[in-house]
């Protein structure tokens, strides 16, 4: 538990929300390559704890990683832990004194909280663990209002709700730094966005999402399938410059049916611009167009910083693409109410991901980053159906769990090599995407498990919205 | 349509060979002042086609006396970086549309979206 070691090596911990418990490690550990700096924790680290300690780090570092994740609450510099209320004691009395001095200066002030994880304490208990720690040289006066500084002891109580144990597994105590974004999740929502849609990416993921592809100011975003742009509005938030595309002509001119539940018709002005107006980006706000996935408009040298989207599957949009009637294999019905000239056709989810990925080999930056979601039958989900590139290095996948039987992975992967002509079409004949290979057979799996009916009858219609 | 997303398009009609630039036929162009960024545009020069986007600006009026071969030190030259601040960034074409150079097809800009999809066939 010692904790004596050299100005360079703090420790300090990290103190994270526990939702979207899969997202955090890659989120943490993009925001500290952002600035070079390694992952490095203790040994007993568990990634499922709501308390990380890290390592090796300065306060600057930890303050720029609580200025953009939105899995983190709290910071703190942390002098000293341990299993019992002993131990916790021994250690604060380790952590050298001359550290802890500019903080508990007579003409300062201060506050003291506690904080229990699985555990809800008495006003009168809080008080007995605050007063327990009048061995430490405190010699400021209190401050509950406003003051200078605030240390916090945290106590671990396990993550079992039906077991709470008399006492903490863990006791952390720290001079909290600074706050995380959580407040983002909420100032961002899409309850309160101008325009959305039927599919509109939830806000606390957008940022997961441009936290994963380390978006940063001044970077060129993109997302191919681009909806109403939620993933560029959580993009411009970090700074970077967004841009889009899609093939719903309704969608980008903010034109049809609202998506709202009161609202008939969408308004003038819902566009994806307006929502970076909303929340003061315009300024980073490139373009979108209307275009079609598959048939990329770029030049072969065009480059993006990062490639952030969130491809259809089928079950609340459609997975269309431009083509002639001749290419369908099988007629599909009437696609009624779309208004644009080209015919589409169904979209094959292994060759939207296969597309994507080529795309990504191609556009991106060496070092740049795409992310992405893939849905996932879980019954027969293995690691293997994860597409690879030979040019895209795979960062993390991440579960978000949807029903029983389905959940959609976010994948975020790296540009590591520039694509060589062997390169594009090597994983084509991959029997990975061959699980997708069927006529919108993620589609089909949905509605099957869903229903218990058997898929014939979601296989007439594969061009529905909800 | 910025000037920036041009640079970076080309037309995908099928069998074109020579598709960029994009001609641009404009009947509508507006210019919106932005705050200046001198960071991100000299990290965008260097990935830009020049030739394109000095045509791209002459074609819509907007050219502001840039040279047509890229000068050395850009980055140090503010009055320079603000001219293609300005044709990047801040002149917009509202109507009008895009025409492969080769085939002849034109893609329709409307409230400042191009249209890029393709007929069955094209």
């Amino acid at each position: 538990m010692a904790l004596h070691c050299g100005r360079a090596c703090r420790q300090y911990l990290l103190h994270l929300a526990h939702d979207n418990v899969d997202f955090r490690l890659p989120e943490i550990k993009a925001l500290l390559s952002l600035r070079d700096r390694p992952f490095d924790t203790s040994e007993t680290f568990n990634e499922k704890s709501p308390f990380w300690q890290l390592n090796g780090l300065s306060e600057d570092d930890i303050r720029s990683v609580m200025s953009r994740t939105v899995c983190g609450k709290s910071a703190f510099e942390l002098w000293g832990h341990g299993t019992t209320t002993d131990e916790l004691k021994m250690s604060l009395l380790e952590y050298p004194a001359e550290k802890m001095a500019p903080y508990l200066q007579k003409n300062s002030t201060y506050k003291i909280n506690v904080y229990t994880f699985n555990k809800t304490l008495v006003f009168k208990d809080r008080i007995e663990k605050i007063d327990a720690l009048d061995f430490l040289p405190f010699k400021g006066t209190v401050n509950l209002k406003d003051p200078e500084h605030i240390f916090c002891l945290l106590e671990d109580y396990g993550s079992d709700p039906y077991d709470i144990p008399e006492e903490p597994f863990h006791m952390y105590f720290g001079r909290w730094i600074a706050d995380g974004q959580r407040e983002l999740i909420r100032s961002y929502s899409v309850k309160k966005r101008h325009f959305i849609g039927n599919t509109s990416m939830d806000a606390g993921l957008s940022f997961f999402m441009a936290n994963h592809a380390k978006v940063k100011a001044d970077d060129l975003v993109y997302d191919p399938f681009v909806g109403t742009g939620s993933l560029l509005v959580a993009c411009s938030r970090f700074g970077a410059y967004v841009c889009g595309t899609d093939i719903d002509y309704n969608t980008i001119h903010g034109v049809g049916k609202a998506s709202r539940k009161n609202q008939k018709w969408r308004g003038p002005d819902e566009n994806i611009r307006a929502n970076l107006r909303q929340y003061g980006t315009e300024s980073l706000y490139v373009d979108v167009m209307v275009s079609d996935a598959s048939k990329t408009v770029w030049r072969k040298n065009a480059q993006f910083d990062a490639i952030v989207t969130d491809p259809p599957y089928g079950i609340r949009e459609s997975t269309r693409r431009t083509g002639s009637h001749k290419d369908i294999i099988r007629p599909t019905e009437d696609f009624s109410g779309e208004s644009h000239v080209p015919v589409s056709m169904a979209y094959h989810l292994s060759d939207i991901f296969a597309d994507l990925l080529n795309f990504a080999a191609l556009h991106l930056v060496l070092g740049g980053r795409l992310v992405y979601w893939l849905p996932i039958y879980r019954p027969e989900y293995c690691e293997e159906m994860v597409p690879l590139h030979p040019c895209l290095t795979l960062i993390s996948n991440c579960e978000q769990t949807l029903s029983s039987h389905t959940s959609r992975r976010l994948l975020t992967m790296e540009k590591t090599k520039e694509p060589e002509d062997s390169d594009g079409l090597a994983h084509l004949a991959d029997p990975r995407f061959t699980l997708y290979q069927g006529h919108n057979s993620f589609r089909e799996k949905y509605f099957c498990g869903l229903t218990k009916k058997n898929g014939k009858d979601s296989k007439a219609s594969p061009g529905n919205k909800d | 349509m910025k000037l920036l997303t041009h640079n970076m398009l080309t037309s995908h009609v099928k069998g074109v060979t020579k598709g960029y630039p994009l001609i641009i036929k404009a009947t509508e162009v507006k210019v919106n002042e932005l705050e200046f960024n001198s960071q991100f545009v000299s990290r965008m020069i260097p990935k830009l086609e020049w030739g394109a986007l000095i045509q791209a600006a002459e074609w819509l009026g907007q050219s502001q006396d840039l040279p047509s071969t890229l000068i050395p030190d850009y980055e140090k030259d503010e009055e320079f970086l603000r001219k293609v601040h300005r044709i990047l960034l801040e002149v917009e074409v509202i109507e009008g549309s895009l025409q492969c150079p080769e085939s002849g097809r034109e893609f329709p800009i409307s409230k400042g979206v191009p249209n890029m999809l393709l007929n069955e066939g094209e």
